[in-house]
């Protein structure tokens, strides 16, 4: 038997694994960014232009320091895209899972990850079922990472709808964050996922977070306005931008369902593809 | 011009003439706790002098003895557990997002709650250095952490006159969402 630490495709997705995570950590996506500097241009409260001043200097810092931007480094979210000359084995989810360790221990990661009830750390992020390993068919081989921090998941919401109630989505997804003011760091992205089943349709929340904030439809248009028209604000102190974006995506589902799933993610959004060549 | 009153730890009645949206400058020591320390202080005792002292809701990455990140956590998860702090003589709760209403009571003629504006972990740690640790065996996330702070950079979220920025936020966010969805 080859152990998976002497096959080469283990060695590079592992590696790629760990490249995608000290990326993510240490650096925003250009869009994200983006959309930061143009609302701390907008923002006409001192108290929230401060608190956007602040999260811009930090991210300068983190960038040029190469040091994780936030401590809270998330529990590992993972999407792996597999081509069809790459057999899909259990070997693809063990060296995401080294990459994982491998990446806490060099970058370094918070360890994050504990038992659910006893709360004990394994000390390298990963245990039964973490990381969480998303696969899909694709064209090449290519590990995307999701650090997914705990203030802004803690705020995450479901509902099952009835099937006549879609009026009812954009009352929910303010709803969501006016439960959760403050708390998930402000301004968010929200990733809503509409349709599918009950466990589909937050996998579709949060691959939402993926999409690129640079530009909504008029429907995620809409739902922004109305989280931003709650005045929450960066940090909840007060100010225009609640949200910096909503994503939105969409699953058919049954005849007699309506899920909803609104995934709260913090000005942080941290993620990163790396292709493995292969 | 924004003025920042500068402050240091251990913390006295100054704490009592700041107000709600000041902008404050924080130095000296501070301790870290989040869920699992605030149990073990309740269960066992507090393991530093809690008169004056400034509670950091943080769990901070922490590498050869060298913090390099550490911005603040949710502090309403430790609504429950803060009472007796400051009972003890806490002055000061550091942390994001605002606490409950019992919090901003408890803190009525005492201390106040300063906000750190969340996720900015390394502009933050570049005003700290690492003193020492208290209840490691919690893991990195959950001990507590011994840290002087040079000038950190807060805004007064709840004061000691009842003041709260985060419930009047939360109120008018109240009040907008019945208007749009009645």
């Amino acid at each position: 038997m080859v152990l998976p630490e002497d096959d080469p495709l283990f060695r590079a997705l592992s590696a790629a694994t760990c490249r995608a995570f000290r990326e993510a950590v240490t650096t925003l996506p250009q869009d994200v960014v983006e959309a930061l500097r143009s609302a701390a241009m907008r923002e006409p409260s001192a108290l929230a232009k401060n608190e956007l001043k602040n999260i811009l200097d930090n991210i300068a810092i983190a960038e040029q320091r190469a040091l994780p931007l936030c401590q809270d480094t998330g529990v590992p979210v993972v999407y792996l895209t597999v081509p069809p000359h790459v057999p899909y084995t259990e070997t693809l989810i063990y060296a995401v899972g080294e990459g994982v360790q491998r990446a806490t221990r060099e970058i370094p990661l918070r360890p994050n990850v504990v038992s659910p009830l006893k709360r004990e750390n394994s000390g390298d992020n990963t245990g039964p079922g973490m990381p969480i390993v998303h696969v899909r068919p694709g064209s090449c081989l290519s590990v995307t990472v999701l650090p997914k921090g705990a203030g802004a998941e803690n705020m995450s919401r479901l509902a099952m709808l009835l099937p006549t109630e879609s009026e009812k989505i954009p009352r929910f997804v303010a709803e969501t964050m006016l439960i959760a003011g403050g708390r998930p760091c402000p301004p968010v992205i929200l990733g809503v996922g509409i349709g599918g089943t009950f466990d589909g349709c937050a996998a579709l929340a949060k691959e939402a977070l993926l999409l690129p904030i640079d530009t909504m439809d008029p429907f995620e248009q809409k739902l922004c306005d109305a989280v931003n028209a709650l005045g929450i604000g960066p940090m909840g102190l007060g100010g225009k931008t609640t949200a910096l974006a909503v994503k939105v995506r969409m699953a058919a589902c049954h005849t007699a369902s309506l899920p909803v799933a609104v995934n709260v993610q913090c000005w942080a959004a941290r993620h990163c593809t790396v292709e493995v060549p292969w | 011009m924004v003025t920042r009153t500068s402050l240091t730890t251990p913390l006295g009645d100054e704490v009592l003439s700041l107000h709600a949206g000041d902008q404050v400058l924080l130095s000296g020591i501070v301790y870290t706790a989040r869920d699992e320390a605030h149990l073990m202080m309740k269960e066992s005792g507090i393991p530093f002098d809690p008169v004056g002292a400034a509670i950091y809701h943080c769990g901070p990455v922490i590498q050869d003895a060298r913090i390099l990140a550490a911005g603040p956590t949710t502090s309403a998860r430790l609504n429950a557990l803060t009472g007796f702090l400051l009972d003890r003589g806490v002055r000061a709760l550091i942390g994001k997002g605002g606490m409950g209403a019992e919090v901003a009571r408890a803190l009525i003629g005492r201390g106040v709650y300063l906000s750190c504006t969340g996720g900015c972990a390394v502009l933050a740690a570049s005003k700290m250095s690492l003193k020492g640790v208290y209840f490691e065996e919690l893991g990195m996330a959950e001990a507590i952490w011994i840290i002087e702070l040079d000038s950190l950079p807060l805004v007064v979220g709840i004061d000691s006159h009842g003041n709260d920025l985060f419930a009047d936020i939360a109120l008018g966010a109240n009040k907008q969402f019945h208007r749009m969805f009645t």
